[in-house]
């Protein structure tokens, strides 16, 4: 290390900031077109499917159990279990399965 | 309309995946934040300061190999550059009728996850609500944080391999039930996820970064989408 820890961590956080607020700020109005709107309207599940899928698989200590966990809340999901339910059962289901697999 | 207070009491409860998520990852990145050299109180200031994972991981490579600012700067930019997009989405999702002052405090808390819970609201997101979902998003990142700098062998390994997987379940948990009812949403979920993983192992394609991938993907997926099925009317 030779820089100063608190510069790097104030020019991270500025950087950061400066990328969630800006677009927040500058666009008030509602976007008129409807290319704009639909594209807007679609990030979300692009960006949360690209996040989700294949990292999933690496977010625990093996594949396999990541894969079941994705599955898990694949179904639960589907079924329209709310969130929280979804969320804890994917991680009993790696829990439990990994006491065998690891 | 609900009250402010009740908004916030539904984000705090919404966000309970997200605190043990966060939980889970900051504790491992308060782990490896004093093994890089860093004190437990700068370990936590990043934390409380940046409130981003990738970022912050990247972060500790470049203080190792005393990186110029510049190039943190330069490695934040790619890596979060994907808030931009979120922050454009979210624009359209908070009430143009609401102070504007909520947007600079809302901007803060932006995170995937935060930003994946107000994206599944019905309508206009209130700040009170998002408010609701930091709070107990930046409780937990920053406790993570502190608990895996000052006691980094006090969560078992098996705990938080599974907590490990809270986020990625609570991400399927919102974009699965809108798509039950449309086919496009279906058909888009699927080719992201697909090419997602071909972006991962093909070779060429998984040099690129993370982040940028990220943002590829996202412009492309959504765009396409918007081209073969525009969104009529306000569904939010």
């Amino acid at each position: 290390m030779s820089g100063n820890v608190y510069v790097y961590i104030v020019v991270m956080a500025a950087v950061t900031y400066l990328i969630r607020a800006l677009p927040l700020t500058l666009i008030r109005r509602p976007i008129k077109s409807q290319f704009l709107r639909s594209f807007l309207y679609y990030v979300p599940f692009a960006t949360l499917s690209v996040m989700t899928f294949p990292a999933i698989l690496s977010a625990t200590s093996s594949p396999w159990s990541g894969l079941a966990g994705f599955l898990t809340a694949a179904v639960l999901s589907w079924k329209k279990k709310g969130l929280i339910f979804v969320s804890l059962t994917a991680c009993a289901v790696v829990f439990v399965l990994e006491l065998v697999l690891v | 309309m609900e009250s402010k207070g009740a908004f916030f009491k539904r984000g705090m409860k919404d966000g309970i995946p997200i605190c043990l998520g966060y939980l889970a990852v900051s504790f491992s990145f308060g782990i490896m934040a004093l093994k890089t050299g860093l004190s437990t109180f700068q370990a936590v200031l990043m934390s409380l300061l940046n409130l981003t994972s990738a970022g912050q991981f990247a972060s500790l490579s470049v203080i190792t190999a005393a990186g110029s600012y510049v190039e943190m700067a330069l490695s934040q930019l790619i890596i979060n550059l994907r808030y931009c997009l979120m922050s454009c989405s979210l624009s359209q999702k908070m009430d143009p009728q609401a102070p504007f002052y909520h947007r600079f405090f809302v901007a803060y808390g932006n995170t995937d996850e935060v930003f994946a819970l107000s994206s599944s609201v019905k309508g206009y997101v209130s700040p009170f609500y998002s408010y609701g979902i930091i709070l107990v998003a930046v409780a937990g990142w920053t406790m993570g944080t502190l608990l895996g700098a000052v006691a980094g062998s006090v969560l078992p390994a098996r705990v938080l391999s599974a907590l490990g997987i809270a986020l990625y379940a609570m991400f399927i948990a919102i974009i699965i039930p809108p798509a039950k009812e449309s086919r496009v949403l279906q058909a888009l979920i699927l080719s992201a996820m697909v090419l997602s993983t071909a972006f991962t192992h093909a070779p060429v394609l998984r040099d690129i970064s993370g982040g940028i991938q990220v943002i590829i993907l996202t412009v492309a997926v959504a765009a396409a989408a918007a081209c073969l099925a525009p969104v009529k009317e306000d569904v939010r």
